[in-house]
């Protein structure tokens, strides 16, 4: 007795006639290594670089060994692609097309990609061909240790605002009056000094977080071809910081869904312990952090106890992780799940405390701005000569010190003169400059 | 659009990435290789063992936070309660933490490569060459060896030469007028044969001295121990046959053990010059010059006895190089004063004759490349 299961277009009817609004999805059952390099480089057919090959050899190291197994990859246009393991049973992947039912009404309902663009598959592919050319003009090397500089900061993006023409929030920002960099000189030579073009009404300073941006318009050390990977890198981070910000809330809706949806499935008696068992392992505790899928779909269920579909419906549309925590994360459900704050000390780490409050406000802490540091460049024209003024927003963590001095020597690069960053550390108002080579720390 | 493409096996996107990760990842290990050489676990692992090694140059850098924050939420199996011991950090962050503790360089996510100690072995080697070597006639064995070199027309179908075939068979067609490729004859084809060579075997003789006076500190014979074992490993490599004659000094100078070498440490004066001469009558005895390559070399502080003694060292060092091909002399040195052995030393210029000052660990694979550099400019003997 062959056991059957609903196939794709099933699946997606089913997903539909429960309130979903998936747009039309396309199932790939691929070899582990396929699925492993989709992972790796976040967008299949992304531009090559050597961080993508260690994050592939990681991924695909820890597979082979048993020791991490992924499902399912779904990529963010419409159609979805969705790409499975070949090697899986029909079981699990049946699981999984219930799960990528969940992603892919969440790329299309939620508000945090509403200005995500849906080919981008095509956009990719077109930045990896003119990185190509890039290579194959100014050489391999030349081009690899651009991208290094450049994806050292390739989260610090205007990721909130809307793709758009111009960079009018870049244009905020002093820059160096027009050519007082290059030519150096030109005030000290009679013939040039014509009057001051600069209008009276140039803008005042006002920070940008648009790092990549600011120095993609504004940066005096780049040659257009660099501009244009900058230009690139942007665009491809602008489409993946909403999934960023919405780890556990989009993990949560998947996994809330492959268990809503495999319910309304028949099975036979073994599928039932198999899945059952698939899904606790998807859902177990993780040590010292927390497991997303397992916090997610919980609340999203404490969602729909409390207000039905359409409470679950709504918190899918406007929440991103920190709101959906903030809103949704009560006291109950911390105890409920075992939620904890552990606290080091010396080397040993201990439960330091079980107050639903304190294990909430650390969560959203620890998920404010995707966990990545909030910098802006807040000024173009700093002492006067052209430096680069940063600055770290401290919302009470530190930075870790040696990566900022080394990620500095990236930015000097970008921008061809002093740069600086402004942080605090342990409670000091600190300076991070980096000249050349050199990187000094200086207590303001 | 994705085309359907259902050879995955063309997808190689990801592997390419990753060799270019690889080859990175050696490349900054042979910049390290200087550390490398001197990492105990590395020169204490057993063969085939790997060992892991943090490498520098290939961390990702960004703007990031802390990695090891005091507090993080977690969660258990059972109701937690205030208090309850969860466990101890992963020891990589250990280190990392009492790094910054200490104002040292954090561990913190370093990239690790896997190495064993051949692999070690294979990229200091590649570094080193072996300068004036002769070829001594007159060996001690000389062991028949089997090469391919010849090419005949007959032979076994394994052993087909298939490039020079299809040479001879256009060069046939050729002068029969026919150019191209041709049906095939049996005159066409050409066979890989094997001829006896004679190979005269190498022999090396390394005479290592070492002085034992007191000032020969901790660090210094720590050096001195890395460098011989370096130098041996590389000339094993490269003869047959190597051996190893221990030679110590302070006032007097004798031969001893290899154990004893290493380990010795006796107090008293130096007199330099005594073990020099003894490095004669061994290799005057042992080791003629017509049958061996002959490697001395001579591990001090410098702090010789008197003017009168270096003078004397410096005489008989002009006659061993007349035999040696190389004769090192390495300073181990911790301070920054120069010593009376090596101001008498640099006046001798000769190019076998290589002076070297090891003042920190870092400075034996400087003094490796010196003693036995890939490539010597002007090799002739001199």
């Amino acid at each position: 007795m062959a056991k059957t299961y609903p196939d794709d277009h099933a699946i997606w009817q089913l997903a539909v006639a429960h309130g979903l609004r998936p747009c039309p999805v396309i199932f790939e059952p691929v070899p582990a290594s396929v699925l492993y390099e989709h992972a790796a480089y976040l967008i299949p057919g992304r531009m090559a670089h050597w961080s993508f090959g260690k994050q592939y050899q990681l991924l695909k190291t820890r597979y082979d060994y048993g020791l991490g197994k992924l499902y399912e990859m779904v990529v963010n246009t419409n159609p979805a692609y969705a790409f499975l393991l070949a090697s899986n049973s029909s079981l699990e992947n049946t699981m999984i097309r219930c799960h990528v039912m969940g992603h892919v009404d969440f790329f299309q309902a939620n508000q945090a990609f509403s200005h995500t663009p849906k080919n981008m598959i095509d956009v990719v592919s077109h930045h990896a061909d003119r990185i190509r050319q890039y290579e194959f003009q100014y050489g391999k090397n030349v081009v690899e240790s651009f991208l290094d500089h450049v994806l050292a900061i390739e989260e610090h993006v205007d990721w909130d605002r809307p793709a758009r023409r111009g960079f009018s929030s870049v244009a905020n920002v002093q820059t160096p009056p027009e050519k007082s960099i290059r030519p150096r000189y030109e005030d000290l030579s009679p013939t040039t000094s014509a009057p001051s073009k600069s209008s009276p009404s140039r803008p005042l300073p006002r920070p940008t977080f648009d790092l990549l941006g600011f120095l993609m318009t504004s940066s005096d050390a780049l040659e257009d071809w660099q501009r244009d990977i900058i230009g690139m890198v942007r665009e491809e981070m602008r489409y993946l910081w909403p999934q960023l910000r919405t780890k556990i809330i989009n993990e949560g809706w998947a996994t809330y869904w492959h268990l809503r949806l495999m319910r309304e499935i028949s099975l036979a008696d073994d599928d039932w312990v198999d899945f059952a068992r698939m899904h606790a392992l998807v859902v177990a505790p993780q040590e010292f952090q927390v497991n997303p899928y397992a916090l997610g779909s919980r609340i999203f269920e404490s969602i729909w106890q409390k207000g039905g579909d359409e409470a679950l419906f709504l918190a899918r549309e406007v929440e991103e992780d920190t709101s959906f925590l903030r809103n949704h994360l009560s006291p109950e459900l911390v105890q409920a799940m075992h939620l904890f704050v552990a606290e080091r000390e010396h080397q040993e780490i201990f439960v330091h405390t079980v107050d639903g409050k304190a294990v909430r406000d650390l969560l959203i802490h620890d998920l404010m701005h995707g966990g990545i540091p909030v910098i802006s460049v807040d000024d173009g024209d700093f002492h006067h000569r052209g430096e680069l003024l940063l600055r770290h927003h401290h919302d009470g963590s530190d930075l870790d010190i040696r990566y900022a001095e080394e990620t500095l020597r990236h930015v000097y690069r970008l921008w061809g003169r002093p740069v600086h960053l402004e942080t605090v550390v342990a409670e000091r108002q600190v300076r991070l400059s980096c000249d050349q080579d050199e990187v000094t720390k200086a207590t303001l | 659009m994705l085309p359907f493409v259902t050879d995955w096996s063309l997808q190689q996107k990801g592997p390419v990435d990753q060799r270019r990760h690889q080859a990175k990842v050696k490349e900054a290990l042979s910049r390290q290789l200087g550390d490398l050489i001197t990492e105990e676990n590395i020169i204490r692992s057993q063969r085939g063992q790997t060992i892991k090694v943090p490498i520098r140059s290939l961390q990702q850098f960004k703007f990031r936070f802390d990695p090891w924050p005091s507090q993080r939420v977690g969660q258990s199996q059972a109701v937690p309660r205030v208090g309850d011991r969860l466990g101890r950090l992963p020891e990589n962050a250990r280190a990392s933490d009492q790094g910054e503790r200490a104002g040292e360089i954090p561990g913190v996510d370093y990239v690790e490569a896997e190495l064993t100690f051949e692999d070690v072995e294979e990229m200091l080697f590649r570094e080193l060459g072996l300068p004036y070597l002769e070829n001594k006639p007159i060996a001690r064995v000389v062991q028949p060896e089997w090469a391919f070199k010849d090419i005949a027309r007959r032979g076994l179908m394994g052993n087909l030469d298939k490039r020079r075939s299809l040479r001879a068979n256009i060069l046939r067609y050729a002068r029969e007028g026919h150019p191209g490729l041709g049906r095939w004859m049996p005159q066409d084809l050409r066979f890989k044969t094997w001829v006896p060579e004679e190979v005269p075997e190498q022999n090396a003789v390394v005479v290592a001295m070492r002085d034992i006076s007191g000032s020969m500190g901790d660090f210094k014979k720590r050096m001195a121990r890395l460098f011989a074992f370096w130098m041996l490993g590389f000339l094993k490599s490269q003869y047959q046959q190597v051996e190893v004659v221990f030679l110590v000094h302070h006032t007097q100078a004798r031969e001893v053990s290899e154990q004893e070498f290493f380990e010795l440490g006796e107090s008293g004066g130096t007199k330099v010059s005594s073990v020099y001469e003894l490095c004669e009558e061994v290799l005057g005895e042992r080791y003629p010059h017509a049958y061996w390559n002959i490697y001395p070399i001579h591990f001090s502080d410098g702090d010789n006895w008197s003017d009168a003694d270096n003078r004397r060292t410096l005489e008989s060092i002009q006659r061993i190089l007349t035999v040696a091909n190389v004769l090192g002399y390495a300073e181990i040195r911790e301070g920054g004063y120069s010593s009376t052995l090596m101001s008498q030393f640099s006046k001798l210029i000769h190019p076998r004759f290589k002076i070297v000052t090891i003042s920190r660990s870092q400075d034996l694979y400087l003094a490796l490349k010196t003693f036995f550099p890939r490539q010597e400019e002007g090799a002739t003997d001199g």
